[in-house]
Order: structure tokens, then sequence, then C-alpha cells
């Protein structure tokens, strides 16, 4: 039970982005972190995944069958996209947002189970307590965490997190990594999280995966990714790897003189 | 704060109870206001007699029934009518441009109205071949919907952001404008004033058909955005948002544009330019009920269609025997009430 990706191609008018991209099986349970530098085409990957846009060749198979051929309103029960951090303004209420996500387009009245379900997740996010207040009077941070907890409360198959923590304080960024790295175990998800903090990756991914140049350029536990000249490349500095005493991998970069 | 021991959801569905509470409140507020409209005029009767005469027109004298079932009435409905198509159109339009500020006035749409009536006054050229009653009419309302149209074939061009399509609108505005002008300065005295009449927007036009077709598309639109509420509201959240909760949003927009366009070229073609309800009706909907689709498209029909029923009852009371065009009364009703709704709510945050 995976994702895969299979001679993916796709680019924007007349620069291509990638072509012919493949990926080794993501499995279910398993915690990736999708690394690389800006412009690379991690959001776009991201977007094909979730099928908001198309790619000129290749496929994406879930647990066996083509995304593409499913129909949109159920791939995106299976599939969910938390999209890079942009403002909300619309004029809607936390517990409404979320409840919106959870629900889809049942039309009625929203369940109990539906109400708990939001409840609870808003809970385990630490942010209960805005469930009354408007999303457009929340910090940036807040949005985020209200952003995220629509996507847990979806139950997706595959969870596809566009740099989560980018607006969040440093108690949060680990609070929310530990979440995402427990609910991908417990809810059995393919989860993959696109992260430029790569210290905050290799502390909670069980994978990386390196995007450079149109390919996955590296493919591996993060440790054997961090330690490889080519993310160093990718990236245009150099990488020192230090191991503190508590035996925790500490990410050094340095700008090459 | 008894709120405060409660459980988030069950303060949700206390939240939702009063959003509920706030949309029959409107509607209620709206039976009030046409009362009002139906019971004023330039002949000066009593409420009780006005009563009498819409329960049962054989009682009354016969001028009475007249005036009652075949002016105030008729203008009373389609000032309620009116302004819940543009209140809808304009909430619609809102949402899916993502925009505060636009309106099917905004975009041109009743530009292109005003164009295809002045057409049809001053030069006797119509899109529609037929004369009589409607060739007015007919044209303002071809020239709106072919103006919706140009706007529906540039969303369907590839590239073309939410930004681009309302400064296309905003294009079209000017454009209409200038041909307008140019007519209006090649007419003749009488056309000139026939056409500028025309624009100020006037609800004397009102007659049963009228109302009848207002009415069949009202149950034709509203349906269908209702059918989508959910899609709407999330739509609100931003296109990549609602994309990603599974909503086909290039769809909804298209499905959107063209229930919205409907509603405002067959508004402007019967009733002229009647401007600012459709602006300000969603934004008075959004501060009370906020963007759920299903308190704001109500209320913002609601909060439309009791601007117009002031405004029609302002335009019979202001000088005794003289009905104003509505199109001149409209925004001297609706800013007050705009801005103290804004006051009134800043303070409540305040707080």
């Amino acid at each position: 039970m995976s994702l895969e990706i299979r001679a993916l191609s796709f680019g924007y008018r007349d620069t291509p982005l990638f072509s012919s991209l493949d990926a080794r099986p993501l499995r279910r349970g398993e915690l990736t972190a999708l690394v690389g530098p800006n412009g690379v085409g991690k959001s776009s990957l991201f977007r094909l995944i979730a099928g908001l846009a198309k790619p000129s060749g290749g496929t994406i198979m879930l647990d066996g069958s083509d995304t593409a051929r499913m129909p949109s309103r159920m791939r995106a029960e299976r599939i969910f996209l938390l999209t890079q951090h942009v403002a909300m303004r619309a004029a809607l209420g936390v517990f409404d947002v979320v409840l919106l996500a959870r629900r889809g387009w049942r039309g009625g009245k929203a369940s109990d189970e539906d109400v708990a379900r939001v409840e609870q997740t808003l809970e385990s996010l630490g942010i209960e307590h805005l469930s009354d207040r408007m999303v457009t009077d929340l910090s940036g941070g807040q949005q985020q965490l209200v952003a995220l907890c629509q996507a847990l409360v979806r139950d997706p198959d595959v969870l596809l997190l566009d740099e989560p923590t980018s607006a969040l304080d440093l108690r949060r960024q680990l609070e929310v990594m530990h979440l995402i790295s427990d609910q991908t175990r417990a809810r059995n998800m393919v989860t993959v999280a696109a992260l430029h903090d790569l210290g905050l990756a290799c502390r909670f991914a069980d994978r990386f995966l390196l995007l450079h140049e149109g390919r996955i350029a590296a493919d591996d536990h993060p440790e054997a990714v961090l330690a490889d000249d080519r993310t160093g490349r990718a990236y245009g500095v150099g990488i020192n790897l230090e191991r503190t005493g508590k035996g925790r991998l500490v990410v050094d970069p340095y700008l090459h003189p | 704060m008894a709120d405060v021991a409660l459980r988030a959801g069950e303060r949700y569905r206390l939240r939702i109870f009063r959003k509920s509470l706030f949309v029959a409140g409107a509607f209620a507020a709206l039976l009030l206001a046409v009362c009002v409209d139906i019971g004023v005029g330039p002949g000066f009767y009593s409420p009780l007699d006005v009563l009498r005469a819409l329960v049962a027109p054989d009682s009354v004298a016969p001028k009475l029934a007249i005036i009652v079932w075949d002016v105030r009435l008729p203008v009373a409905v389609m000032a309620v009518l009116i302004g819940a198509m543009l209140g809808v159109a304009g909430a619609q339009m809102q949402t899916i441009l993502h925009n505060p500020l636009a309106d099917p006035f905004t975009l041109g749409i009743s530009s292109a109205a005003s164009f295809g009536a002045a057409l049809a006054i001053a030069v006797g050229v119509g899109l529609w071949p037929v004369g009589g009653t409607f060739f007015i009419a007919a044209n303002a309302f071809l020239f709106a919907l072919a103006t919706s149209a140009v706007l529906f074939m540039f969303t369907r061009m590839r590239g073309v952001t939410v930004e681009t399509f309302v400064l296309v609108g905003i294009a079209l505005f000017f454009t209409f404008n200038a041909l307008l002008a140019f007519i209006q300065y090649q007419s003749s005295e009488a056309q000139l004033q026939q056409i500028i009449f025309w624009m100020m927007g006037s609800l004397a036009r009102a007659t049963w058909t009228k109302i009848g077709i207002c009415a069949f598309l009202l149950l034709l639109v509203v349906p269908l955005s209702w059918a989508r509420n959910s899609m709407m509201t999330a739509l609100a959240m931003g296109d990549e948002r609602a994309a990603s909760l599974g909503v086909p949003v290039a769809r909804l927009r298209l499905e959107m544009l063209a229930c919205i366009s409907l509603l405002a070229a067959t508004a402007t073609a019967f009733v002229g330019t009647i401007g600012f309800v459709g602006l300000v009706g969603p934004h008075i909907a959004r501060m009370l009920v906020g963007e759920d689709q299903r308190y704001f498209l109500p209320v913002s029909a609601a909060a439309g269609a009791i601007i117009l029923s002031v405004a029609s009852t302002l335009s019979k009371g202001i000088t005794p025997g003289v009905i104003y065009p509505i199109g001149i009364i409209t925004a001297l009703v609706g800013v007050p009430f705009f801005l103290s709704l804004v006051m009134s709510i800043r303070r409540e945050t305040w707080h």
C-alpha cells in the first residue's frame, strides 16, 4: 500500500520542471521530507500529486490505482494538500472552517461525530481556545495551525504538507512535527512534508527525498542524504554534520568561500 | 459568561442557531418594509383601507383597488425581487472574484445594459427584431448578456487570473460608458431625456409580467446556488484551499458567473441602473452573519430587498405627489444604514 510516482513530466510554458521523474514507492506510516532549494518544483510536485495540476506525462498511483482516473472529489478525499501558507481572508469562524474540511459537500446538519472530531483535533493542536474566533483575526502561525487542523480532520490516505511550520514559533514547530509524525503512524498515512529547516526535517522524517534539477537526486534515510555531497551541491552550500552528546544530529550549513 | 462552560462544538451549534435567527429577523424586517412601502403613496389612504383593498378588492372603491393592485403592489413586489436579485448577484460576484468591490456594476454588465437601452432609444437599433414594450428592455438584456459572454470567454483563456478578470470588467465598464456618451452626444433632446430617465432606474416600469419573469429567474438561480453553498463557502477561503478540498474551482466560477449574468442583466433591463444595492447588500450580510453561504446568501438577498423597499417608500414620501426615480434614492438609503452598521460593529469589538 503506497504512493508511486512514475515517469512524471511537467513544466510551465517553455520551462520544463520535471522530465520523467521517478521515485521509489512512498509507504504508509512513513514520514518523508521533501527537500531541495527554492524553485526546484516541490510545490508543483505536490500539486501534481493532489491533482491540482495535470502532468504532461507519467502517472501517480495510489494503492495500485491511477490517481488521474479517480473522480476529483474522491481523489480530494484520499489525498490532501496543505498549501503553502497564504493568509485566509474570509469572514468565517475557526470551527466552521475546520468543520467544512471535515464534511466536504454533504448538505444538512453536521453530525455529532463530525463536531466531536473537530473539537478533538482543535484540542490536539492546542487551539481549542481559538474556536470562536474569526480566521481573519488570527496571526499567521495560528492560521497555519487551523489549516493543519483542516488537514487532520479529513483523515486522508496521503497527506502533503507544503512548509507546514514556516509561520510557527520554535515550540509550535516541535509540537506540530511531533503530532504529524505520530498521526502518520497512528493513521497509517503516506505523509510528505516540504521542509526548509533540514535540522527539523532530519529529526522527524523517516526518509529524505532530495529534489534537484528535475529529478530525485537522492532518496535515503535522512543522515545518508545529508552526508551525500549532492545535498550540499543542490543548495550551493557546504554541510557539516555533528552529533550532540545526546546522539542528536545537528545540521551546520556554511557558505563556500 | 455562560458560553465558556460549553464545549467548542456546543458553542458552534449555538452560533449557527443565532445566525438562523438573524436570517429569520432579516426576512421579518423585509416584510415590515414591504408593508410600509405598500401603505405609502401619493393618494393618502389609511393603512386599514389599503389592507382591505389587498384582502378584498371588491369591498373598497374601485379607484383604491386599482391603485393598490396595479400601482403600489407591483412596485413593492418588484422592489423586493430586484433587491434580492442584485443582493444575490453581488454576493456571488464578490465570492467568486475574491473582491469586495466586485458587483455587476463595477464589471461593466450594467453599463452594457445602459448602452443597449440607449441604442434602442436613440437609434432604434435592436439586437432583438421584435419591437413592442420589451424592445428597450430586451436590447439592454442582450447587451448585458453579451458582455457577460465576453467576460466568460476571458475566464476560459489560459493564464487568466481573477485579478485580470476584474481589470477586463473595468475596461468594459469604461468602454460602454464612452459608447453611451457618444450616443448621448448624437441624440435629440427628447431622446437624451429618455436615455437619462432610463439610466436613473425606476420601479414605475413594474408590471406583473416582469415580476413573473424575475420570480422565475430567482426560483431558477437560488436553488442552484443553494446546492453549491458549501463549495462557495470553501471558495471564499481562496482558490488553492478550495481546490485541495476537491472543489472544481474553474467550473464553479463559470456556473456562478452565468447565474450572476442572468440576474444582473434582467434586473437592469427591467428597472434601469440601480447601483449600490449589489455592492452593499452583501457587505451588510457579511458583517451580520459572516461568509458561510447558508446564511450569507439569504441575508444578502434580504438586505438588498430591504434597501430597495425602503428606497421605494422614500421615493414616494420625500415630496408629496412626486415619485422620484429609485436609482437616485438607493445610495441615500444604503449609505447611512451601512455606516451605522460599520460603527456599531466596531464598537462591539472595542469592548
